[in-house]
């Protein structure tokens, strides 16, 4: 069963800026191989859960585990290498560098040869290649030398996606990997994502239900900082609470 | 473009095509020796213009590439000077040993101040290099049995080069010796732009909140590139010291970390030429102007400065490469 190997577990993650509650012990798991969906009206937390687990942010109490060891204490960089890796819902990419130098940057961090100054970098061969292999696997190879600042706006969100895959995942977070994209294209931003591989977990923030329907295994509805519901998509389809969620109604804080 | 297209369907052709030796370079090394024949006169100010140039390139890396704003990396250049200074002053003359030493001493200094200068950004990394700067200058000013204060340092004195060149009047030593050293500055300093390591020093300026993201212990980076850097700005300052023989609480003013940058600028930034070229503007300019007119020189400089920036706001170099990519 899926459900025995667990990658990322959240216990009762606590974080409040003030007196506003931005995380109400918030446990979550992550199988091996999961698409789960992070869903919940604005404001419910679901950057912040992610900001929680990736260590942008520290969480008053509460704990997090990569693949059973207590990773709370770790900064950012430390937890990407172990394998918890992000995207930004606001492009955070390297404008002036094209993707091959900004992909074949994120493959030399990850394989500690970044600090290698002796060496030219056409030296790395087995980054370059690897950089090439992901963005044309992300259908990015015929923009791959042109500075990422050019690109369209659909192509920058899949640099998103590329930056994030070149440091090996165990665990992938996209946040809001479609925001801003158009229809059609984000249907093909999220037939990348499916076609991830198989033992990566990935957990995804998303607004479009039929998106989220269509793609994950489980559901994750947060509401005012806390997990209202954690359950396969047919019963969130269901559920009475979340109809009531995301028709308005702002009895749940 | 041709090379474009091919580069979609081969990476490495296109990386080893940013890195290659351009003709403006070869053109450049070439210009570089004709002051010998042309200019005999003039060979010391292009000794002092090398060993600016080179001290520009130290600042390139930690301002142009990895974004790190200085205002104080005159220490560096004072504290090679110095160190040149005193190392043949305790009886051990010859110049190339000395310029090993003086680098290492900066970068030592270099290694010790970049744990502050990783904690801080913008404003306040300006006033941190800044603080240092000043630190730096009233210590050698203040330890004046060492440095000889506000009089100089005297009694410098640097055996001939390979126990042959010896240092003469006219700078046919001082030149060469400056120019290899520089070149072999600008070599050590493109290696290291076009390695990995260079790469992450261009991310680090594009964009500090995806460096972790990525996994990237960028700290360590700007670490190791602000320790490189003072040793190269060391070994200009060990250059100065030996061509001149004489070392003065000058090296570390103010007044020389904010010209190089004003070089840097003038020049462009990020692309290693734009301090050469900017040192070579500022200093034959300087050499000209104040010899008309020894008391307003800084006037005529201010005027070019703002006339550059304001129609190339990248520097000259910035500019002309921007000319260069419209016309293909």
């Amino acid at each position: 069963m899926p459900g025995e190997d667990i990658v990322l577990r959240t216990e009762a993650l606590q974080k409040s800026f003030g007196s506003l509650e931005v995380a109400r012990s918030v446990s979550i798991e992550l199988p091996r191989g999961a698409r789960h969906a992070l869903i919940g009206p604005n404001g419910a937390g679901k950057t912040t859960l992610i900001n929680l687990i990736t260590g942008q942010i520290r969480p008053d109490s509460g704990k997090i585990f990569l693949e059973g060891r207590d990773v709370t204490q770790m900064d950012v960089a430390g937890r990407v290498r172990h394998g918890v890796t992000r995207t930004f819902q606001i492009n955070e990419l390297f404008p002036n560098l094209t993707p091959l130098e900004a992909v074949t940057l994120a493959v030399c961090e990850r394989e500690d040869l970044a600090g290698q100054f002796w060496r030219p970098l056409t030296a790395q061969k087995a980054a370059i290649d690897e950089a090439f292999d992901i963005l044309t696997q992300l259908q990015l190879a015929d923009v791959a030398t042109r500075p990422t600042r050019t690109l369209s706006y659909g192509q920058k969100r899949l640099m998103e996606i590329a930056l994030a895959l070149a440091t090996r995942p165990k665990v992938l977070l996209l946040d809001e990997p479609a925001a801003g994209v158009p229809k059609d294209e984000s249907a093909m931003l999220f037939s990348v994502i499916a076609a991830l591989p198989a033992d990566m977990s990935v957990l995804f923030i998303e607004h479009d239900m039929s998106l989220v329907f269509k793609f994950s295994s489980q559901i994750v509805v947060l509401v005012g900082g806390g997990v209202l519901l954690q359950a396969e998509p047919d019963v969130v389809r269901r559920d009475p609470r979340v109809r009531e969620v995301y028709l308005g109604q702002a009895g749940y804080v | 473009m041709t090379t474009v297209s091919q580069a979609a369907t081969d990476p490495h052709s296109w990386l080893r095509g940013q890195s290659r030796w351009s003709y403006f370079e070869i053109a450049f090394w070439v210009i570089a020796l004709l002051p010998f024949y042309f200019f005999p006169t003039y060979l010391t100010l292009a000794s002092q213009i090398a060993i600016t140039a080179l001290f520009a390139i130290s600042v390139d890396l930690v301002l142009g590439y990895a974004g790190i704003i200085t205002l104080g990396h005159a220490m560096f250049f004072g504290l090679g000077a110095y160190a040149a200074g005193l190392i043949t002053k305790a009886g051990w003359g010859e110049p190339l040993t000395g310029l090993v030493f003086a680098g290492a001493f900066a970068a030592l200094i270099g290694f010790l101040t970049s744990f502050i200068i990783v904690r801080v950004r913008h404003l306040a990394l300006i006033m941190i290099t800044l603080g240092l700067g000043f630190l730096t200058l009233e210590l050698a000013n203040a330890m004046s049995w060492l440095t000889g204060g506000a009089d100089g340092l005297r009694g410098v004195d640097v055996w001939p080069i390979f126990g042959w060149f010896e240092f003469d009047l006219w700078g046919y030593t001082a030149y060469s010796y400056s120019l290899i050293v520089l070149f072999l500055g600008v070599v050590a300093a493109r290696r290291i732009v076009h390695s990995a390591f260079g790469l992450s020093l261009r991310g680090v300026r594009e964009n500090l909140t995806r460096m972790p993201a990525i996994g990237s212990p960028y700290r360590f980076h700007l670490q190791k590139i602000y320790t490189i850097s003072a040793a190269l700005a060391g070994v200009a300052g060990a250059l100065l010291t030996q061509t001149t023989e004489t070392v003065s609480l000058e090296t570390l003013s103010f007044q020389r970390s904010a010209d190089i940058v004003v070089m840097l600028i003038l020049g462009g930034t990020g692309r290693l030429y734009g301090g050469i070229i900017g040192a070579i503007i500022f200093m034959v300019a300087r050499d000209q102007l104040s010899g008309m007119n020894p008391q307003y020189w800084y006037f005529w400089i201010g005027l070019l400065l703002m006339a550059v920036i304001l129609v190339m706001p990248n520097g000259i170099l910035g500019g002309l490469s921007r000319l260069a990519g419209r016309r293909s």
